[in-house]
């Protein structure tokens, strides 16, 4: 219950975690698989190599909605970490930039697979580029017109206003774009690239990557540079950075702006990789990306891109299981058990002393 | 500090309630001794001024702009409706406004206890148990979930329990949804009694046709939940939530068992939601899963925020304005708008047709802007209990005091 659980943390990653991420994975697959095999019509006589290649998609495409979870989680996570609040409306920003790359899709007149390599790039670097900018932008309006005034405000009342900021955000796009919901040209062909026995497809491998990139350039960033820095020590004690000359106002902005950015991304890959959006999405994948967060443990960046994985795989594991509609109920079953029973997150403990 | 003495005097009963001794004109005194009189005697105040309140709003039908929109059998039956948001806000107001834990996923509680009654009174059971048993029964399934809920997540701190609750919230209506066997799924449960006061004042079954009875039982419902929640307000327990809701720590250092305080708060809550969803039942009739979502808790929310948290009164009158707001007022906005036949003009590219604007849609914008102007501009509330605005707003003393401290700083 102290104040000090929340904090910005880039510790280095313990030794033991890649190991346990390996076993974790290890037994997520067989998860998987055993799924598979167990849910399949008895009339297919489906074999274990039949049920190979098929776990094997349902296992990447578990990492890939686990990165979509992950860029949202970031961003509650480094808001979380700077001034403790939940912003409520982060969902609703990776909604909007959903929303704007379909815009900027549509506008530009595609609205399917871009054979051309090199237009192909061009456009995705546009698309990311401008959503990103532009829910960035939005991320730091919201925040010096919603959140700045309130910053010492009691707690209750931030939280308040963020829920209020949603509904805005929601209710705008319900109202001025579209009411139901629009489909969103999925620009990145559905080629499948093998790599010896693993296959993968083309969009997956985009995400991933994509994911990946951004996380470490995150990483790198706020360990590694002056602004960075300056984050991390406005998240231990926003009053001594201030007396070390660090500009309070410009640091929370620019962490708004980061973490905007990266819930814009992850609204481009919703488009690519699903082909749809809807004004009512951010509200379910923000919670689940906030799930992602504290399962991590809040505040830690590292934890936070875990935790996504971790909702990913648990919410493929569910439908695998024939129990897709449940996933959410498992999903939020398990940020009640973790909340109660590990409120500082997987990682949340092993770092806490190191950051 | 005995806690009568700041007792909100309803504002259909009588003028202020301060000055006892009062020296002026003979009315002033008799005004003030009236108030005193009030002030010490809650629950005949509360009991006068929700009559006052069933009488008059009514006859709201007889002023201008709201004779047009329909018959008084609609406006009354409207009023029904909203009185099912009064007792949610009112309960609401417990957990977030006096022990100021914030609860997302309060429709939790009014579905379940919407879907006791189905099961107590509907074809679906088997079960016909009457009404107002179900009131009770219904109300302690809801507190007992409310402990349930409350037991292992309320040594959270305010901002995660939020998230639990709110994901508490997301899962009671999936878990109605998707177990079939026991609740219908999708469709819900169908054909559930109605009230019956068996021949009193000759009604029997309320019906569906005739609202008035069904307003005055959630005006009476309202009025015994006011009494209880005043009381509550004024005891030790009251004392004890706004302690734990102000400074927890000092709150358990002074011997408060916060935990038990927490989740009496939320039992207490939770049962208020629980009436509301066993009346809610019986006079729908139905009860589904959809009924239930987060929208309502938001709702919930939004009127207690609105109404000033902590004031019971302020956060009965935001919740049925919020309420009459939403259902109707939002619908009239548009049918007067399109009778002034506003031609269509250009704003920039977009060309703008006001009367083809369903302002209905525009529900969820205007809470958001309520909320957060609300949470800037006026964070007490429209209707202020008299102790959260002093904290809110200092008097410009205190704030050059703690303005000289910082500079000392």
């Amino acid at each position: 219950m102290t104040s000090t659980t929340a904090r910005l943390r880039f510790a280095t990653v313990p030794w033991r975690l890649p190991f346990g991420a390996a076993v974790v994975l290890v037994v997520a697959f067989f998860v998987i698989l055993v799924g598979i095999l167990s849910q399949a019509d008895p009339s297919q006589n489906l074999t274990l190599v039949d049920a190979l290649p098929q776990a094997q998609a349902q296992f990447i495409n578990a990492i890939t909605i686990g990165a979509i979870y992950a860029l949202i989680a970031l961003g509650y996570t480094m808001v979380y970490g700077i001034i403790e609040l939940i912003n409520f409306a982060h969902g609703e920003i990776f909604m909007c930039g959903s929303f704007v790359s379909w815009w900027l899709l549509t506008t530009l007149g595609f609205s399917g697979a871009i054979n051309d390599p090199l237009l192909l790039l061009g456009v995705l670097v546009l698309a990311f580029f401008v959503s990103m900018l532009v829910m960035g932008v939005v991320g730091v309006v919201i925040e010096r017109l919603a959140y700045r005034r309130l910053r010492n405000a009691p707690r209750l009342a931030p939280l308040i206003t963020a829920i209020g900021v949603s509904f805005i955000l929601q209710n705008i796009v319900f109202v001025v774009v579209s009411n139901s919901i629009v489909t969103t040209p999925q620009i990145i062909p559905n080629t499948q690239l093998a790599f010896g026995p693993i296959s993968i497809s083309l969009i997956n491998l985009f995400v991933i990557v994509l994911a990946v990139a951004l996380m470490v350039a995150l990483q790198l960033f706020i360990g590694r540079t002056r602004l960075g820095r300056a984050m991390r020590s406005t998240a231990i004690d926003r009053d001594a950075a201030q007396l070390m000359g660090v500009d309070i106002n410009t640091t929370i902005a620019l962490t708004f702006f980061i973490g905007s950015a990266l819930a814009g991304a992850a609204g481009v890959v919703q488009g690519l990789y699903f082909g749809i959006t809807v004004f009512n999405i951010g509200f379910q994948a923000g919670l689940k990306a906030f799930t992602a967060a504290v399962l991590g443990g809040i505040g830690n960046t590292t934890g936070a891109a875990l935790g996504g994985f971790v909702i990913g795989f648990l919410e493929v594991i569910s439908s695998v299981w024939g129990q897709g509609r449940w996933s959410e109920a498992v999903v939020f079953g398990v940020l009640v058990l973790v909340l109660v029973f590990r409120p500082t997150g997987i990682l949340g403990q092993q770092l806490a002393d190191r950051a | 500090m005995s806690g009568r003495s700041q007792a909100d005097v309803p504002a259909a009963g009588a003028g202020s309630g301060r000055g006892s001794r009062q020296v002026g004109p003979s009315w002033r005194v008799a005004l003030g001794r009236l108030g005193e009189y009030f002030g010490r005697h809650q629950s005949l105040s509360i009991v006068l001024g929700l009559a006052v309140v069933a009488a008059l709003l009514p006859q709201i039908i007889l002023l201008p702009p709201f004779n047009g929109f329909g018959t008084q059998r609609d406006f009354v039956g409207g009023f029904a409706d909203a009185g099912v948001f009064v007792l949610l806000a009112i309960g609401l107001n417990v957990v977030v406004g006096f022990a100021g834990l914030l609860d997302l996923g309060y429709a939790a509680f009014f579905a379940i206890g919407a879907y006791t009654y189905a099961y107590g009174a509907s074809p679906f059971s088997g079960l016909d148990i009457p009404f107002w048993p179900m009131l009770l029964v219904g109300a302690i399934v809801a507190s007992m979930f409310g402990v349930l809920l409350g037991a292992p997540t309320l040594r959270l701190r305010g901002d995660y329990l939020a998230i639990v609750t709110l994901g508490f919230g997301e899962i009671v209506p999936v878990v109605f949804l998707n177990s079939d066997k026991y609740t219908n799924g999708t469709n819900g449960i169908v054909g559930l009694s109605q009230p019956s006061l068996y021949g009193l004042f000759g009604i029997s079954g309320y019906g569906f046709t005739n609202p008035w009875p069904y307003f005055l039982t959630v005006v009476a419902i309202i009025a015994v939940a006011f009494i209880f929640l005043y009381r509550l307000q004024d005891s030790r327990i009251g004392r004890a939530w706004v302690a734990i809701r102000e400074d927890e720590l000092a709150a358990a250092s002074m011997g408060i068992n916060t935990i038990t305080t927490k989740l009496l708060a939320f039992s207490i809550g939770a049962s208020t939601s629980g009436l509301a969803g066993v009346f809610y039942a019986s006079k729908l009739s139905i009860v589904s899963p959809d009924q239930f979502g987060f929208t309502v808790s938001f709702t919930a929310l939004a009127m207690v925020v609105l109404g000033g948290m902590g004031n019971i009164w302020g956060v009965a009158a935001g919740a049925f304005v919020v309420y009459e707001i939403q259902s109707q007022g939002l619908k009239q906005l548009g049918a007067f708008v399109q009778s002034l036949n506003v031609p269509t003009f250009a704003l920039g590219p977009v060309s703008v047709n006001l009367g083809s604007i369903d302002f209905v849609n525009f529900q969820y914008l205007l809470y958001g802007l309520a909320l957060v102007a609300m949470m800037l501009l006026r964070p007490e509330g429209l209707f202020p209990s008299r102790r959260r605005r002093s904290e809110l707003h200092e008097t410009p003393d205190e704030a050059a005091e703690s303005n000289e401290e910082l500079v000392q700083a």
